[in-house]
């Protein structure tokens, strides 16, 4: 979808931001929350947990959208987030946004 | 030449009491498993644990008090859930969780009772059991994991095992046609049938939600990845390159037509809700046309 200019009811929506927790020990590596996350936010460390895994970390912070989506597909009960602010929309928002998912 | 013994240690019996102390209650979900209990014996990029996370979540958006469900399990890496789960759980013999849960359902109809069972646990062993509990519209929720074999024992093939897989015991490629398991699901008589893909969380868990709140027989069938008993023989990768092949090879077709949902080894998998509709539950014709005629009229 492409926007050419802010949307005119801009100022009613806000984008949520998400606190990820990650329970490093838990992870067994299989790496669906690093590949699903709509924003990318997520990358492979390059650290050991105690299993011998390498648990995901945040690349990009504030970047999270807190849809939760890499919460519910870990197998292990190893990542969530949780809502800590909503941000307002600007107009940089709606470029990225075209940038991203435009034609 | 001296040999030197590896000192045998003990089974630890407080480490069930230290991974309790340690791990549980780490994760807001942690109320929902038994404390002690994770990590589950699951392999890493199994799509079992996707599937216990996206069922919590269904409990919870369907806004079902633990204490009013419960859940029954057959033999299998599947079955395992029954064990991790902090609620009600049954981990019955192998394909008997459908009458297990069928005796259950009838005596408590109170609760909201689901079996949560394997492709094999529910279609070789316990196939007859579920064409007759969904023709009679018994109020039980059915959560199939379909994994195209035999995880736990070491990827037999299964009665969904698509044409030329290969399994441990068939070696040469899957000559026997495969069960479209939505079609016989439907045909047999459940009121809801759906299939999603472990990739498909989100909609699973709306699936879930959805048919925990029907009465009658409801059926889910969820496509996971089992990468070490059907993704190696057939070199499909590891667990997440299954998960990218349900990405990438996935038709979201609700209401389609559970005759035209079969699965290949490779190819389109039609995935959605196709069958959402009621029909009068055991309990009720029961009631009907048995129990009214034994009430005397005030
Ligand atoms: C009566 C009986 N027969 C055979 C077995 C061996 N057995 C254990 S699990 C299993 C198959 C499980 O397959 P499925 O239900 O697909 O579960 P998965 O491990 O794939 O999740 C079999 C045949 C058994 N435990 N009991
Ligand atoms: S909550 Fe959503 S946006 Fe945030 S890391 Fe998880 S998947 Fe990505
Ligand atoms: S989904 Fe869970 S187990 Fe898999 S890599 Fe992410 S945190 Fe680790
Ligand atoms: S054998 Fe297959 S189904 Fe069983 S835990 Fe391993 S990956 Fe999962
Ligand atoms: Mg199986």
């Amino acid at each position: 979808m492409k926007f050419w200019r802010l949307p005119l009811d801009a100022k009613d929506h806000s984008i949520p931001q998400g606190e990820l927790v990650i329970i490093k020990d838990r992870c067994k590596g299989c790496n669906f929350c690093i590949e699903f996350c709509p924003n990318q936010v997520l990358k492979e460390s390059s650290e050991f947990n105690k299993k011998g895994y390498h648990p995901p970390q945040v690349t990009k912070q504030g970047e999270c959208v807190n849809c939760n989506l890499c919460e519910i597909i870990c197998p292990e009960f190893a990542i969530y987030s949780e809502l800590k602010t909503y941000k307002e929309l600007t107009s940089e928002d709606i470029l990225n946004y075209s940038k991203k998912f435009g034609a | 030449m001296k040999i030197r013994h590896r000192t045998l240690v003990p089974f630890d019996p407080q480490s069930t009491t230290r991974l309790r102390e340690e791990q549980h209650g780490l994760h807001p979900d942690d109320v929902y498993l038994k404390p002690g209990r994770i990590p589950h014996i699951w392999c890493p990029g199994c799509g079992l644990g996707v599937v216990l996370n996206t069922y919590i979540n269904g409990l919870k958006m369907a806004g079902l008090p633990v204490d009013r469900t419960a859940v029954v399990s057959g033999i299998g890496c599947t079955g395992r859930v029954a064990g991790y789960l902090n609620m009600d759980t049954y981990h019955t013999t192998h394909g008997r969780a459908i009458p297990f849960a069928t005796g259950l359902a009838l005596v408590r109809p109170d609760l909201t009772v689901t079996v949560f069972s394997g492709d094999g646990d529910l279609f070789a062993i316990g196939g007859n059991h579920f064409i007759h509990a969904a023709r009679r519209n018994i109020n039980l929720k059915i959560l199939c994991v379909n994994n195209f074999n035999y995880g736990m024992t070491g990827g037999q093939a299964a009665p969904t095992t698509p044409v030329a897989a290969r399994t441990t015991t068939t070696p040469y490629g899957n000559f026997e046609h495969s069960f479209n398991l939505p079609f016989l699901a439907y045909a047999s008589g459940a009121v809801y049938v759906a299939r999603w893909t472990t990739f498909h969380a989100r909609h699973l868990v709306t699936a879930i939600a959805e048919s925990l709140t029907r009465k009658g027989f409801t059926f889910i069938e969820v496509i996971a990845p089992c990468p070490i008993g059907y993704g190696r023989p057939n070199k499909l990768g590891s667990g997440l390159d299954e998960m990218k092949f349900y990405r990438e090879n996935s038709l979201v077709q609700n209401d389609a037509d559970p005759r035209e949902a079969d699965i290949g080894l490779k190819g389109k998998i039609i995935v959605g809700k196709f069958i959402d509709q009621s029909r009068p539950t055991f309990d009720q014709v029961y009631e009907e046309n048995i129990l009214k005629k034994f009430t005397r009229s005030a």
